[in-house]
């Protein structure tokens, strides 16, 4: 893995003398204008791998603080770094998958997303057994009365955290990167909006916040971590995170739980002994677009 | 080496203590539900008591009592007292005639199916829940398959998503 | 160089510039100003209520403000055009009108920047790309180097075009070891800014269409036609409504090279054609979507065949020396021309290398009536800007402006 690692601890100098001069400034600003100074700080605050843990911690209260204006509800905006020894994968089973989307919508209600505009970040495509793995035929809209339809088989694609991910590369404001455990990564607060990210993605696994997102109130998840699934503001990009405020815990995402056939396997690759590695080890595994040479950490395999 | 015949134990304990061993080391670490039974229907023994109703061995196809069941598991000529067993009605028998509890009814399941046991058992086949650095939670095979007609059922699909098309603004803001 | 009252004068005389002038002034600026405010408030509308109020969505994440965009970076590229042969071959003719090559730049420069500041989803936080202030991606992002390149001649043109006007304004000649460098570092800046504009979108593996080797000399091909063609017929009214003097020779000759550039991208569009087609590999469906349709979607068929008719019309008129010289076909040579490319950057590229999306999916991109305005009112803004630049600039070209009132000589070249 090539990727870049995100510092652990404050970054000294000049970065830490203008996040105090703007902190400063800001304050200022915010008296001078009449502004509210949350306001003023969202504006000014900086990418999150360049935040002190007292910036981080100011940060994660005021954006809580806005949450609980806009939902009416208290929620827990979660900071947890990368466990140790940690790289995580995914695997998922297409000999079993019967393309029923309980994952999708699982997805949603645990990571906050959109109702209206409505964003779901996992995509089950149907194909027809006879032409295999082939997007020119691939219909995500299908709606039979039960699945598995004979003849078709069920490909669920999301964020495949490439080692060699091709949308990190391109942000020009460094919003998204790849977390030590192998999360790639977006800070909705630096985030410009540009979207070259999702020119990049070559498995279609980025949303963006259109309009403002519609989120009712009662179906919010409070339990979230700031590089997941938080509530997102209008005109920023977002994606699967592998459940970053899950997997950090030592829980499963949403979609490995919620999976009725039990297509949908998780772990950590760095441990032997996981399920992921025996899938590596035992399964035909095959690569989404393996040759635009992602490395992605997400893998297909035939379980039967 | 020589040990004499006589010291060592009966060949009937060897074997109880080895289908122990096995039986411990086969639930090792593998927590799950309890067997899944129709209401009402487990002890079998509260009818199945050997008394008042016979032991009959001969395949058939059953009338009365049972005859919901569909049969559709395997080659035709498999049939109920393959599994069940016919003097204990309360357990399953495997091949070798040993006994096992329904509580390890995937151990009868993985004699067939080698392969589906032990992907199961490596937390690959099938759904499992839990911790991925922690504890786990298994299902029994018949959690999923009805072990009379394994075959996994077709589910009704949730919607589709919305098409980009549909998509339009919102006056007003969040909801 | 300049004394503050001499800024202050040189001001002033602007500003009159800019606010005195015919009727005919008045009412151009009057159009521009409108055409601006229709945008202005399109653009509201779309700052309340977010990037929904355009037809872009994820299959189809970029769209018409990003294919204007990338039309005028090769405008904007394309002053070199005049500088090559001005600096490089010496040519007399074409030295007086490098100076409004330049405006051009600028003003397309401008709309560029209007373009992606209303296509990003946070404008607010547009300081998030300012170097040591914000946190640029360099080297790794190529939207990184876009930033600093469109902005870099963008400076050094504003800056060259100031200080010839200034120096004009004051009857003094220009320091030739101070412009020349510069004028001549614009030539590869020129094509910097264009080739990193194409580069942004050739480094993309998940676009197949865009990941070809010869995007960036098509870029750079079709630009080099596109830019000049609005030049020439912009040159053709100034000569009529003020006292600027350019020699036919030098518009004939800028046509010319334009033949010849128009007939380079012909040549490369048909490159990218035959490799896609005859190798007919799974990549074939994006080339035929574009050309034939996919899956009973044609919406971008008429206007492929359109740009290729275009060009190769424009292509022959400004060839034959007969149709190139006569001044209604050679109009009709730019307007075809500029047609073709602008048709070609939006619609042949952007949409194709975007549908079907990675998935296979084909959403029918089309602008939606917030877009249209909105780009209506960034072209007011680049227009506004290249009128009262040139209305401040040739009065002082001609000598008709200067410092003390005194009728100067043209010194816009070096002596």
């Amino acid at each position: 893995m090539t990727c870049p690692h995100p510092p652990e601890g404050p970054e000294p100098g000049r970065r830490r003398f203008l996040g105090a001069a703007t902190t400063a400034m800001g304050a200022a600003l915010a008296t001078l204008a009449g502004c509210g100074r949350d306001q003023v700080e969202a504006f000014l605050q900086h990418n999150f791998r360049e935040l002190t843990p007292d910036e981080l911690r100011d940060t994660v209260a005021r954006l809580e603080r806005e949450a609980r204006s806009k939902y009416g509800k208290e929620i827990h905006i979660g900071t947890e770094p990368a466990l140790p020894g940690v790289l995580f994968g995914y695997a998922l089973d297409l000999s079993r998958c019967i393309g029923c989307r309980r994952c999708a919508k699982a997805c949603v209600k645990e990571n906050n997303q959109s109702r209206g505009p409505q964003i779901e970040w996992i995509r089950v495509l149907q194909m027809d057994k006879e032409q295999g793995v082939d997007v020119t035929h691939a219909d995500p809209y299908y709606d039979p009365e039960l699945v598995p339809q004979e003849g078709h088989f069920y490909m669920p694609v999301q964020c495949h955290q490439c080692r060699n991910a091709p949308c990190t590369k391109v942000c020009p404001v460094g919003a998204t990167w790849q977390e030590r455990d192998g999360v790639v990564v977006v800070d909705y607060n630096w985030c410009i909006g540009c979207r070259y990210c999702m020119a990049a993605c070559p498995y279609g696994a980025r949303r963006f916040n259109w309009g403002e997102p519609g989120l009712p109130a009662e179906e919010v998840n409070p339990d979230t971590h700031y590089l997941g699934n938080r509530p997102r503001p209008k005109g920023v990009v977002e994606k699967c995170t592998y459940c970053i405020q899950r997997v950090r815990k030592g829980r499963y995402p949403a979609c490995v739980e919620i999976c009725p056939t039990g297509s949908r396997k998780f772990g950590n690759l760095a441990d032997p002994a996981s399920e992921i590695r025996y899938i590596l080890e035992h399964k035909r595994v095959f690569i989404f677009k393996e040759e635009l040479n992602t490395k992605p950490k997400f893998f297909y395999f035939y379980g039967v | 080496m020589g040990i004499p015949a006589t010291l060592l134990p009966p060949r009937w304990i060897l074997g109880f203590a080895l289908a122990l061993l096995g039986a411990r080391l086969r639930a090792q670490d593998i927590q799950v539900p309890p067997p899944p039974f129709t209401e009402g229907i487990f002890p079998c023994s509260a009818c199945h008591d050997g008394k008042t109703l016979k032991v009959n061995p001969v395949r058939r196809e059953l009338q009365g009592m049972h005859a919901d069941i569909q049969l559709q598991h395997g080659p035709a000529s498999r049939w109920c007292l393959d599994c069940h067993d016919p003097q204990d009605r309360d357990r399953l028998h495997l091949a070798s005639g040993e006994k096992i509890s329904f509580k390890v009814s995937y151990e009868l399941c993985g004699q067939c199916h080698g392969e589906k046991l032990r992907d199961w058992r490596a937390g690959v086949h099938g759904k499992r829940t839990g911790s991925w650095n922690g504890p786990k939670q298994y299902l029994l095979c018949v959690n999923c398959h009805n072990p009379h007609s394994p075959h996994f059922q077709a589910l009704k699909p949730m919607p589709p998503p919305v098409r980009p098309e549909a998509i339009q603004a919102r006056r007003g803001g969040a909801l | 160089m300049g004394t503050p009252r001499a800024w202050t004068r040189f001001a002033k005389d602007s500003l009159g510039h800019i606010l005195v002038g015919n009727r005919l002034y008045y009412a151009w600026v009057g159009f521009l100003v409108l055409l601006i405010a229709v945008g202005t408030a399109a653009y509201l509308g779309q700052l309340r209520d977010g990037l929904v109020v355009t037809h872009m969505r994820d299959q189809v994440s970029w769209g018409f403000y990003i294919g204007n965009f990338t039309f005028l970076v090769g405008v904007a590229a394309a002053a070199i055009m005049l500088v090559i042969p001005a600096y490089v071959y010496d040519w007399e003719p074409i030295r007086e009108i490098t100076v409004l090559g330049e405006v051009l730049a600028i003003s397309a420069l401008v709309m560029c920047l209007c373009f992606v500041l209303v296509d990003i989803g946070r404008p607010d936080r547009f300081w998030h790309i300012l170097p040591l202030v914000g946190r640029l991606n360099f080297p790794t992002s190529l939207l990184a180097w876009d930033v600093i390149v469109l902005n870099a001649y963008l400076l050094l043109n504003w800056f060259v075009v100031t200080y010839l006007i200034y120096c004009s304004y004051t009857r003094r000649h220009y320091v030739k070891a101070l412009v020349l460098p510069l004028v001549l570092a614009s030539i590869p800046m020129a094509v910097s800014i264009h080739t990193v504009t194409a580069f942004l979108f050739n480094g993309l593996a998940a676009r197949p269409f865009w990941n070809s080797a010869i995007l960036a000399p098509r870029f750079l091909a079709s630009a080099f036609c596109s830019g000049p063609a609005i030049l020439l017929v912009l040159l053709q009214i100034l000569r009529k409504v003020t006292s600027l003097r350019i020699k036919d020779e030098a518009i004939f000759k800028v046509a010319e090279l334009m033949a010849y550039t128009m007939g380079f991208t012909l040549f490369l569009t048909a490159a990218e054609v035959f490799k896609e087609f005859y190798s007919g590999t799974q990549h074939l469906m994006y080339t035929r979507y574009l050309w034939f349709g996919l899956k009973g979607h044609h919406a971008l068929v008429p206007f492929a065949w359109a740009s290729a008719a275009c060009g190769l019309a424009a292509f022959l008129l400004l060839l034959i020396p007969r149709t190139r010289r006569h001044w209604p076909t050679l109009n009709l040579g730019c307007a075809l021309i500029y047609a073709s490319v602008y048709i070609e950057k939006g619609m042949g590229l952007i949409i194709p290398g975007l549908t079907p999306d990675p998935l296979g999916e084909i959403y029918v991109y089309t602008p939606s009536r917030t877009e249209i305005l909105v780009a209506l009112g960034i072209f007011g803004v680049g227009f506004l800007a290249f009128t009262l630049m040139l209305k401040v600039a040739v009065p002082i070209i001609l000598g008709e402006t200067t410092v003390d009132g005194r009728q100067a000589g043209r010194a816009v070249g070096p002596p």
